[in-house]
């Protein structure tokens, strides 16, 4: 291996008075803690789990909409189209979980990844945090992570039973669900913002000025 | 990036006569305090975290040659690279060489403080590439040719006025010759320079928040969503980070996450939690087709195995330099190098060289403010005590300050002569300023009478009150 590896390695194992890597006995207790890890303390969720998610959503300024059913979709997209008069080209993320969605025919569609000039994009969440009111869009060709940072306007839609409680708890549905972690997780917790001009909170820098969340059932 | 941090005394006096610096630094601080207050308040279970995140932050750093090799497994088993750096220069030295093979022109930039302690920015430059931040702090700085002030604000020192000013002037170049004045126009402005950059860069360059053993991921925490263009547009994605940032398992960081966000901004969470793990997946549609992680020591190894192995569990929050009495008078760039505020007064003696830098750990009133409000329980100040003591055994410390300690030592050995000599210095002081109550002027004292009136001495000493008092307060 190379050279700056071996110094690096070998001044740490010096600072921490130790010749060479650490005796299996030792390893193998860190390397079961790694491999079957379990959350630490958990912070108590005040309320019912999806109206915790909610008001976390609105909390941090992203626009929430709940429906009944997938069928809804299409105009609450259409009614934020026509509130901020952005165009009728939208962009939906190839996921099937959008397939069965019946757009309306002012829109015109695209199922793809994003280009530096779509204005809305419509995605799938893996998950909701009740946390937080954070988003989980994970990666992956039905996901192009392009779509949650290019468009102005990002869309999120996302089932009533995708929503946890915690963080750890997505980890745990991407080791149940997943051969491995995808080479993209976002955590997505309102519409993107900066306050570097003076500590003043601006909405809009380089992400998404809106998100819109799409809770379904 | 140099350190002027043996220029402390000279910059601060400049920082103090700067209106601009006094009126950015009083609105940084009311913002940061009161956030960090109410985020913190709101959370029952904040301490409890603290607690069981300095325990792992301390656990994985008694294991850190386990976990890095760990980390470093699970990169190449997903088709990522990672690359070991002793110094800054072998650091830099990788990065050119990545972007050179991969025939680079521009390299976008996620916020990175080990790439301001590289200097990777000048590095790229010199090498003929183009290096565009993209955080709207740290472009803003870029433009004014200076260095960050506040690790999570690096541009918390400049007024609106100025930035107005800086875009004029180098924005005229891409066509917008109006001045934008309000936030919202200049914020957007900035996005417009800047998207065009994202969607041409070949290279992007970003920090890491934390490592993850576990699944060999890094992470970055922002809220403007430049990370995220820059480690996703650009066919190659590079990483720098220290070696202290990894992290056992995804669930451990996510305890830590907790407790970073609400300690920096006050916010629960940041806008963007991202991870990233290895180049684009074969079936992918977009993202890098390459990821590097560069993994930077630049002294943290020999920190590792001193009195000063705490501060290695340092998560770059920012909030001990929001409650700094001293960094809120003089700003960031007074310290002279990439960190700032009580834990850059740590790290750059450590980094630097505390004969270059001898004047940071005395430049703090030991308030204590900046452990109270610590996430990782670090004692800054006990840290800085150790390197005024090491300051003091090398010799750094000036001649008239070591004279006046040893002639303050004489007597403090001598209780009978210290009390007599104090009951009369006090006696003649109190006389002599009788009259106003206080002094403009005394000899020997102009360090402390160039700035304020010295209240003239009344009546007894504190010995002589205590012992009336009969040794009650």
């Amino acid at each position: 291996m190379s050279v700056g590896r071996d110094r690096v390695l070998g001044d740490i194992r010096a600072a921490l008075k130790r010749r060479g890597p650490l005796p299996t006995s030792v390893t193998s207790a860190l390397e079961g803690r790694l491999k079957n890890s379990t959350p630490n303390l958990l912070p108590r969720i005040e309320g019912e789990l999806i109206d915790a998610f909610a008001r976390k959503v609105e909390a941090v300024h992203g626009i929430l909409s709940r429906v009944s059913s997938m069928d809804e979709v299409s105009s609450v997209v259409l009614r934020h189209v026509e509130k901020h008069a952005l165009p009728f080209e939208i962009v939906v993320a190839p996921d099937p979980a959008l397939d069965g969605i019946p757009w309306s025919n002012r829109f015109t569609l695209a199922r793809r990844a994003a280009s530096g000039d779509d204005c809305l994009s419509v995605t799938s969440a893996f998950a909701g945090i009740a946390e937080t009111g954070t988003l989980v869009l994970l990666s992956g060709p039905e996901s192009p992570t392009t779509l949650n940072f290019l468009p102005e306007d990002h869309v999120v839609v996302v089932s009533r039973e995708r929503i946890v409680l915690h963080m750890e708890d997505v980890w745990a549905r991407i080791r149940e669900e997943r051969k491995r972690i995808p080479r993209t997780v976002n955590f997505i917790t309102g519409p993107s913002k900066t306050a570097d001009v003076e500590l003043t909170i601006q909405e809009g820098a380089h992400g998404p000025r809106r998100l819109l969340v799409i809770l379904v059932g | 990036m140099q350190s002027t941090a043996h220029e402390f005394k000279r910059s601060v006096e400049v920082a103090l006569r700067d209106p601009n610096l006094r009126r950015a630094m009083e609105v940084a601080k009311t913002g940061f305090q009161e956030k960090r207050r109410i985020a913190v308040e709101a959370l029952p279970e904040f301490e409890a975290l603290r607690q069981q995140a300095r325990e792992l932050r301390e656990h994985t750093l008694q294991h850190l040659d386990y976990y890095l090799e760990y980390y470093e497994r699970q990169v190449r088993a997903v088709g990522g690279h990672v690359h070991w750096a002793s110094t800054t220069e072998e650091a830099r030295a990788i990065v050119i060489d990545i972007c050179k093979k991969a025939g680079a022109r521009r390299v976008t930039k996620g916020k990175s403080m080990v790439g301001e302690e590289m200097g990777i920015n000048e590095a790229l430059e010199a090498s003929g590439f183009e290096a565009v931040e993209t955080d709207l702090g740290e472009y803003i700085i870029q433009l004014a040719d200076e260095p960050p002030s506040h690790i999570i604000a690096p541009a918390v020192h400049k007024t609106k006025d100025q930035i107005t000013d800086l875009f004029h002037q180098h924005h005229k170049k891409y066509g917008l010759t109006g001045r934008v004045t309000e936030v919202p126009a200049i914020v957007n402005e900035a996005r417009t320079v800047l998207r065009d950059k994202f969607m041409t860069a070949d290279v992007g360059i970003t920090g890491a928040n934390f490592l993850i053993a576990e699944t060999g991921s890094s992470v970055i925490v922002t809220n403007e969503g430049n990370g995220d263009l820059t480690n996703t547009l650009p066919r190659v994605h590079i990483v720098t980070a220290g070696i202290e940032k990894v992290i056992p398992t995804l669930d451990d960081v996510s305890t830590i996450l907790r407790l970073l966000a609400r300690s920096a901004t006050g916010q629960e969470a940041s806008v963007y939690t991202t991870f990233s793990t290895g180049p684009k997946r074969s079936e992918d549609l977009d993202g890098p087709g390459e990821y590097h992680v560069v993994l930077l020591d630049n002294g943290r190894s020999q920190m590792l195995g001193n009195e000063f192995h705490e501060m290695l569990r340092c998560i770059r929050c920012g909030a001990c330099m929001n409650h700094c009495p001293v960094y809120q008078s003089v700003g960031g760039h007074a310290y002279g190098w990439v960190y700032v505020g009580p834990m850059g007064s740590v790290l750059t003696p450590l980094m630097v060289g505390l004969d270059r830098s001898f004047d940071l750990p005395n430049a703090c009133t030991l308030n204590g403010r900046c452990k109270e409000v610590c996430p990782m329980g670090i004692p800054l100040p006990d840290l800085l005590r150790k390197l005024r003591m090491r300051g003091y055994e090398q010799g750094l410390m000036p001649a008239r300050a070591r004279a006046a300690l040893r002639l303050w030592a004489f007597f403090a050995k001598r209780p009978g002569l210290y009390r007599a000599a104090a009951r009369v210095g006090i006696g003649l002081l109190g006389l002599a300023g009788r009259k106003r109550g206080r002094f403009r002027w005394l000899p020997l004292a102009g360090g402390w009478t160039d700035a304020r009136d010295l209240p003239a001495p009344r009546g007894e000493t504190f010995q002589s009150a205590w012992r009336k008092r009969g040794g009650r307060p």
